[in-house]
């Protein structure tokens, strides 16, 4: 299928114009010029094509032949992805350190999979089957954690004509051939091509009823997001995008994730290789590693690559949701890849919208956001992808395009905060401005696995947050000193929440990941303290005697001090701890009123 | 060497050529003027018609008709081998220090090529800088790009010296690049002379491109320092320490570029590249895995108008592993080194301090100074408005506790050198200023263990 379609006639940084010989297709992938640079269609006229070439361009020369390869930037989807790194358009990184060192060169161009490695395969079809697309073919236990079903492509159908017995094969073995319709032979591999640019096909979109939990309590308990949901972690340089997102990758219950590490940090990618390895899968204790797939274009990659990375990842995503798997897709940094498109755009000498921008910046974010959902695959199981992108606001400013136009196809918003971070409270997603739009879905859920009282327990501590930061206004300007008693318990128990509860330490053993049930407990125990505090206060106690009983360094320290195996017993302990510490507050109290009043008559 | 006469156009730094199809894109030219003083320059556009050559230098005195050009058949390189350490060079990497020329073992072409990420080895090494604000509470490890954000007229410069003087960088073989770009004359002296002093020159290779050389020619400048560095590091195993100042400058140049090119400006004029650009210098650093050197990096900038939301140290911040940040409040104060903790922040911290590395309390104890610090300014605002007298008893206690913090533990000499037990020791020290039930980042072992015994003391 490869032909030779032109010759360059204009280069500028990552964009080649060329001349034309062949009607040449939108999208078609190409290879540019006597190194092979490889590159993408992204407008053609009858004399003309523009290119966005993935590689670095210096040293290409006018009149370099152009190469059409006859189909447009696709990935190879099959076993060998999971626990695998590659670059903005799929190559694998491992394979290119191989072929050219340490440093990325030009010109690579290995298999995506490995070729060699040998697959214990269990055929599930027989000669003479029908199948048709997003059946399961044949099964490999790809790692631990995750099986890989072998699926019928989305474009075979028929009967099979020939198919092996199961047994070990290579991913470029033909296990069966099926016969369509029409009459003609498709081949089926172990794996097959799909464009990046194309959502794969589904049955039908399914509503979205269960959490994707992350481990992360000011998540989880206050602003949860769904499976199948769209989030995004907007925030300022050092507000901890880029830890939550880590740490979403490591704690999240999907069942394969796919990071997209897009314009960022190479040591953050080496990071990521050189501690999930060692990271434990909380239910199965298996490596983490053996359910993430990693794609790093990282900054000073090719940044036409980088546009071409977050499709790379989520057509990734989607095979595994085919094949009926809860996929979380970690996109780091969004506002990178928006950056690539207005790079090129200016490059086009397109005309720019806001802030240079392209006019179809909205458009792209849509076609990323929009390829989550939960799902009827066409083999008629049930999958989901869910997406999580970091925006990084120029100057942390979140009116900037790419923030504004991202909130209109995301319904989770984890504000990220820098007066937060500084003070190192972390992670610093804000209380306030952040928003779920997904708990009315799953309420009934959180109703049913974690407590009858969950919802007005969420509300009790979001509103006493708020009503928190509105006394803090008033503290600012006359102190806290004045303020009534009650006033000045909401602000403790606020306190509470902020270091005990919201606050969550990534590096710490214990506290990296909680459960909701951790989560639920500790709210649970603050809102018992609250109560308690509040009805000795409305007989005069003060603020500052409860403040200071041990009860109340002990709930904050739950977080990072008992493991999950100890929650229950410790929660037990501390409910009756406070009951104790305040009826004994209480009846000292008592004695003290009793003698000032007999004080008072005498 | 293909040469030919004459160009069509001349506008600010941009010739513009008819093309030849010899020419490569990137290519790097050199260019004599009429009276026969010759420059570089670089093809940054292709065309059918027309090529775009960019000068590193004045286009002053070059005419359409009398100008030649002759091609090279390559990128912009450089030579490279042990021999430029000790060496200085200007802003192109040709020595301006008397001596001869380099004999190259290898040309390397400046733009380097990005470590895959696979191959790179996660920095975990603590370094020492000998100061208790930056070894505490944003932690140097071996690897990092950590910029220094400052203002005109904040003593970024001492600090760097200080930080090469002193940084335990060096277990084996090291050097200093040093690259400065657009910098005045006797401050590139200043930064010469202190090395001299500290016996580093020796170690160290200089590039100077002072503020009256050419603007266009700093777009190299770092480029170069680089390229040497990654020589050094990677081919030669030698710890190395990049200083790049002013990076202000560098970025100005490129909006001058830009602007000359007539493409669409971003934010403040600044070119929408100017992230993948600045990242394309930024990412060199780091280690390797089966390779013994590193490469360190601290580039100064100075944020225009002290706004940290210019895009100049936004840009940095996106792409750099954290920041130290100068405050002209504290330096006011008297305080030297000014780092304002709050803003600042070393990202790769936590994999170099704690048990083994430093000392097992260093994660909580930075935290807690983090979170007690920015509750005491918050105390200290709001005593501006409320007045002293109205606050709590325990809150004019974090009032002694900033005090104490920024006098005790921030403050230190420019030639005093604190090990990192006893930047350690001062952080717990002044830390007992508050109760024991404030402190909730540390855990009761750790009060047990140090809170105690210096609240004795």
């Amino acid at each position: 299928m490869e032909r030779l379609i032109g010759y360059v006639k204009w280069i500028s940084g990552p964009v080649v114009k060329i001349k034309a010989t062949e009607d040449i297709r939108m999208l078609e992938m190409v290879k540019v010029g006597r190194l092979g640079l490889i590159g993408e269609v992204i407008s053609t006229s009858e004399s003309e094509a523009v290119i966005q070439v993935y590689e670095e361009t210096e040293g290409l020369r006018l009149q370099e032949e152009v190469i059409g390869m006859g189909r447009p930037l696709s990935v190879a989807l099959g076993p060998g992805l999971l626990g695998n790194i590659f670059d903005g358009i799929g190559r694998p990184l491992m394979d290119i350190k191989n072929e050219l060192g340490d440093f990325i060169l030009r010109g690579a161009n290995p298999f995506p999979l490995p070729l060699t490695k040998v697959w214990r395969v269990k055929m599930e079809i027989k000669k003479g089957d029908i199948v048709k697309p997003g059946d399961i073919l044949a099964r490999i236990r790809e790692t631990p954690l995750v099986e890989h079903r072998i699926m019928c492509p989305p474009d075979v159908s028929g009967t099979v004509i020939e198919a092996k017995e199961s047994g070990d094969y290579t991913v470029d073995t033909v296990i069966a051939k099926v016969k369509d319709d029409d009459g003609k032979m498709h081949e089926i591999k172990l794996f097959h091509y799909w464009p990046v640019r194309k959502p794969r096909p589904i049955l039908e979109r399914t509503p979205l009823e269960e959490p994707l939990l992350t481990g992360q309590r000011v998540l989880d308990l206050l602003f949860p997001m769904a499976k199948g949901g769209t989030a995004a972690i907007p925030g300022g340089f050092g507000t901890g995008k880029t830890v939550t997102q880590h740490q979403l990758a490591k704690w999240a219950d999907a069942d394969v994730i796919i990071y997209i590490g897009c314009g960022e940090r190479g040591n953050e990618m080496a990071e990521v290789l050189e501690d999930f390895p060692r990271l434990r899968d909380p239910k199965t204790g298996e490596s983490l590693m053996e359910r993430l797939i990693l794609i790093a274009n990282i900054s000073n990659m090719p940044v036409a690559a980088r546009e071409a990375s977050i499709f790379t990842g989520i057509t990734i995503g989607e095979y595994f949701r085919d094949m009926g798997y809860d996929v979380a897709i970690m996109a780091d940094s969004t506002s990178r890849w928006a950056e690539a498109l207005r790079e090129i755009a200016g490059r086009l000498e397109e005309m720019p919208a806001e802030e240079g921008f392209p006019a179809y910046l909205p458009t792209r974010l849509a076609e990323f956001y929009e390829r989550a959902g939960r799902v009827k695959t066409l083999g008629g199981r049930k999958g989901s992808i869910s997406i999580i992108g970091a925006v990084s606001p120029p100057g942390g400013d979140f009116s900037e395009p790419v923030t504004q136009h991202t909130r209109r196809f995301i319904r989770c918003f984890w504000a990220l905060d820098k007066e937060l971070a500084s003070a190192r409270h972390f992670p610093s997603v804000n209380w306030l401005n952040s928003y779920t739009e997904y708990f009315e879905d799953l309420k009934l859920w959180f109703k049913q696995n974690v407590a009858e009282d969950f919802q007005s327990l969420r509300n009790w501590t979001i509103n006493l947050l708020q009503e928190e930061s509105n006394l803090q206004r008033i503290a600012q300007l006359v102190g806290v000193g004045v303020l009534p008693e009650p006033q000045k318990l909401i602000l403790l128990v606020a306190k509470m929440i902020k270091e005990g509860f919201l606050r969550q330490n990534a590096y710490d053993p214990i506290d990296t990941y909680c459960s909701l049930r951790k989560g639920y407990l500790i709210l649970k125990l603050m809102r018992m303290y609250y109560e308690r505090a509040l009805s000795l206060i409305r007989e005069g106690m003060l603020t500052q005697k409860i403040e200071e009983l041990p009860i109340t360094s002990k709930i904050i320290r739950l977080s990072f001090s008992v493991p999950e195996t100890k929650i229950e017993d410790e929660f037990a302990f501390l409910a009756e701890e406070l009951d104790r510490e305040f009826r004994e507050l209480e009846a000292n109290y008592r004695k003290v009123l009793s003698y000032r009043r007999r004080e008072q008559f005498a | 060497m293909l040469e030919y006469a004459g160009v069509k156009k001349i506008s600010g730094p941009l010739i513009f050529i008819e093309s030849l199809p010899e020419l490569l894109y990137g290519e790097v030219v050199e260019i004599f003027s009429p009276d026969g003083e010759e420059k570089l320059g670089k093809v940054i556009e292709l065309g059918d018609e027309l090529a775009v050559i960019q000068v590193f230098g004045e286009t002053g005195g070059l005419s359409p008709s009398r100008t030649r050009i002759r091609l090279s058949n390559d990128t912009f390189k450089i030579g490279v081998s042990r021999d430029v350490i000790g060496r200085i060079f200007n802003g192109m990497g040709r020595p301006i220090d008397g001596g001869p020329e380099i004999v190259a073992e290898e040309f390397l072409d400046v733009n380097g090529f990005a470590i895959n990420p696979v191959s790179r080895s996660y920095p975990r090494d603590f370094i020492q800088t000998g100061i208790s604000a930056i070894d505490v509470t944003m932690t140097v490890v071996r690897g990092q790009k950590l910029p220094i954000f400052s203002g005109s007229g904040l003593p970024h410069n001492e600090l760097a010296v200080q930080i090469a003087r002193q940084a335990k960088i060096y277990d084996r073989d090291f050097a200093i690049v040093f690259a400065a770009m657009g910098v005045k004359h006797d401050i590139a002296r200043y930064f010469i002379e202190s090395f001299e002093k500290s016996g580093a020159l020796r170690k160290s290779v200089v590039f100077l491109n002072l503020a009256n050389d050419p603007v266009i020619e700093r777009l190299i400048t770092p480029r170069c320092a680089l390229t040497i560095a990654e020589y050094l590091a990677f081919g030669m195993g030698m710890h190395v320490l990049v200083i790049l100042t002013d990076m202000t400058n560098y970025c100005e140049a490129l909006r001058e570029l830009s602007s000359r090119r007539g493409e669409i400006p971003g934010r403040k004029g600044y070119p929408g590249y100017m992230y993948s650009d600045l990242a394309s210098i930024y990412e060199r650093a780091g280690k390797i895995r089966d390779r013994d050197g590193s490469i360190t990096q601290i580039p100064i900038l100075s944020m225009p108008e002290d706004d940290i939301a210019h895009p100049i140290p936004d840009l940095t911040g996106y792409i750099t592993e954290g920041q130290i940040v100068l405050s002209r409040e504290l330096y006011r104060k008297g305080i030297y080194p000014p780092i304002n903790i709050l803003p600042s922040l070393s990202r790769l911290m936590k994999s170099g301090i704690g048990e083994g590395k430093t000392r097992k309390d260093h994660p909580h104890l930075s935290d807690q100074l983090y979170a007690a610090y920015s509750h005491a300014v918050w105390v200290r605002n709001l005593a501006a408005i409320v007045g002293e007298e109205e606050l709590s008893q325990k809150e004019r206690l974090y009032l002694k506790f900033a005090d104490s913090f920024e006098t005790r533990f921030m403050r230190q000499g420019f030639e005093e050198e604190r090990s990192i037990e006893e930047s350690l020791d001062i952080g717990w020290e002044v830390l007992t200023t508050l109760p024991e039930e404030e402190l909730h980042r540390v855990t009761m072992e750790e009060i047990e263990e140090f809170y105690r015994r210096f609240r004795r003391a």
